[in-house]
């Protein structure tokens, strides 16, 4: 579980988080969403240890991780797999030793074992096979996966993803939220993922927080969303014509 | 000024701390050996012959003298390239070869969140990006220069073979004549430190680029000016120092 605790956070004069708190519980898919500006990506940020909160506590499972030193954060950094926007896989490395990464650096695996490991989180994500190609051969949607396959490698108890749809067909999309949701699942992660995507929301949201202008605003589940009377939230959410319709017919 | 300085230094000592994998780092560095050492050779080579030549030349056209012999032209063409030249000229042409590759490689990885990838796993990114390019600078730097002095001398011999103005054998007598170890002496400091500074602050620039590929470009640029600049200073340092 993880605590975000009165989180404030100021670039120069700009205040762009005010005072965030919230609960993320393990084996949901904990999604931040908001919208663009609103402070979703400087929140996750904040709650990995990328950026310093200027005020404000975050808790890993009870631990104070705003205290930790770099040399502290270690053990709890080995428990966190994250997705970043842009995937962020290392260009000069094959997909495999992309996976493989973090294992030749904190596990004492034999080689048989990492590969194997490898194999493993690359079926899991439908990409058999494809060990030796490198990032720059990989369509956008094969970059999530393999990211998400990094990030598992190493069986994380925390799973951060940024925008894991930017970029990507409506039909790709599905897929990565059914597998990162699934992944949630099988392995209890307590999952954060930052989106202003709604087909993730309303598929995948068992806890959604609404940040709107640095503030959370609303917090609850997706099918709360549609019942919502919080103004905000509601031009959020029904911004298109065809939520607006869904809704109509909910 | 002084901000950045101090940012520079706090880096260097983030990028020394102790490793969290030792074969994994010892892999690094020799893939960075290979890239700066390998891969710069062939410039190395080149521009390292013509310098040479060049030297010899214009040395032979200013002291052809009855009155000088002709074997002065050796020793001085061998002192230049060995104090001078060989260090400094391939410093300035490394900077702008190995420089700007590190800095635009490790630009890029700040750009595409490689480097929040790596501190997100646990990984010390300074230490894993940085030691093992300023290791391989502070070791591949110097050979190149040793290859860059052997190539040079030959290169001013070549001249004397092709425009007899001074003749290979006084060349080669000129380039054993009052031999001062004191020259090598500075050229491997030179060389050490200009590694050294290429490596660390090509580092510095490309690891707090933030933006896109214009910055990326911008850091690239802004590295090996400031090396260039920083290898001067240091050249006179170190001359005014040792010799």
């Amino acid at each position: 579980m993880i605590e975000v605790k009165d989180i404030y956070k100021t670039f120069g004069k700009n205040e762009v988080l005010k005072g965030i708190s919230a609960t993320l519980k393990p084996g949901k898919n904990n999604l931040i969403i908001g919208s663009s500006g609103s402070g979703k990506t400087t929140l996750l940020k904040c709650i990995v240890g990328l950026h310093e909160p200027t005020s404000g506590e975050v808790l890993y499972d009870n631990e104070n991780f705003t205290k930790m030193d770099f040399e502290e954060r270690v053990p709890i950094r080995k428990q966190i797999g994250m997705l970043f926007q842009n995937s962020a896989l290392f260009d000069s490395m094959t997909v495999e030793q992309n996976i493989i990464f973090p294992l030749n650096l904190f596990t004492q695996m034999s080689v048989a074992e990492k590969h194997e490991r490898a194999d493993f989180c690359l079926e899991r994500v439908n990409l058999a096979g494809k060990n030796k190609l490198f990032p720059s051969e990989l369509s956008g949607g094969m970059k999530k996966r393999v990211g998400i396959a990094r990030a598992i490698s190493m069986q994380p108890k925390y799973l951060f993803v940024d925008e894991p749809n930017s970029g990507l067909d409506p039909m790709t999309s599905i897929l990565i939220d059914d597998l990162i949701s699934e992944i949630t699942e099988e392995y209890q992660t307590t999952t954060v993922i930052v989106t202003h995507d709604m087909n993730s929301v309303m598929g995948i949201g068992d806890h959604v927080i609404f940040l709107h202008n640095g503030e959370k605003w609303w917090e609850g589940s997706n099918h709360e969303i549609a019942h919502t009377d919080n103004k905000e939230l509601n031009a959020f959410v029904f911004a298109s014509k065809f939520m607006r319709a869904a809704r109509e017919k909910l | 000024m002084f901000h950045s300085l101090g940012k520079y230094i706090l880096l260097l000592r983030l990028s020394f701390r102790k490793p969290e994998k030792f074969s994994v780092y010892w892999a690094e560095v020799m893939r960075e050996m290979v890239s700066i050492g390998i891969g710069s050779l062939g410039i190395i080579c080149i521009i390292s012959i013509f310098i040479g030549a060049v030297a010899t030349i214009q040395v032979a056209f200013q002291l052809i003298s009855p009155i000088i012999p002709k074997s002065v032209v050796g020793t001085i063409s061998r002192d230049s390239t060995i104090l001078e030249f060989s260090p400094t000229i391939s410093a300035l042409v490394l900077a702008g070869r190995v420089g700007s590759s590190i800095a635009s490689q490790i630009g890029t990885m700040r750009v595409t969140e490689q480097i929040d990838a790596l501190e997100i796993m646990g990984v010390n990114a300074p230490g894993y990006l940085i030691s093992p390019k300023i290791i391989s600078g502070l070791t591949m730097i110097p050979l190149l220069v040793i290859v860059s002095v052997i190539l040079g001398l030959s290169g001013g011999y070549i001249a004397c073979l092709l425009s007899r103005d001074v003749p290979p054998s006084e060349y080669i007598v000129g380039l054993q004549d009052g031999f001062n170890t004191v020259t090598v002496t500075v050229c491997a400091v030179k060389s050490i430190a200009f590694g050294f500074i290429i490596t660390s602050v090509c580092s510095y620039f490309g690891f707090y680029t933030s933006g896109g590929a214009l910055e990326v470009g911008q850091s690239a640029t802004k590295g090996v000016v400031y090396s260039c600049i920083w290898i001067l200073f240091a050249d006179l340092v170190i001359s005014s120092l040792l010799l």
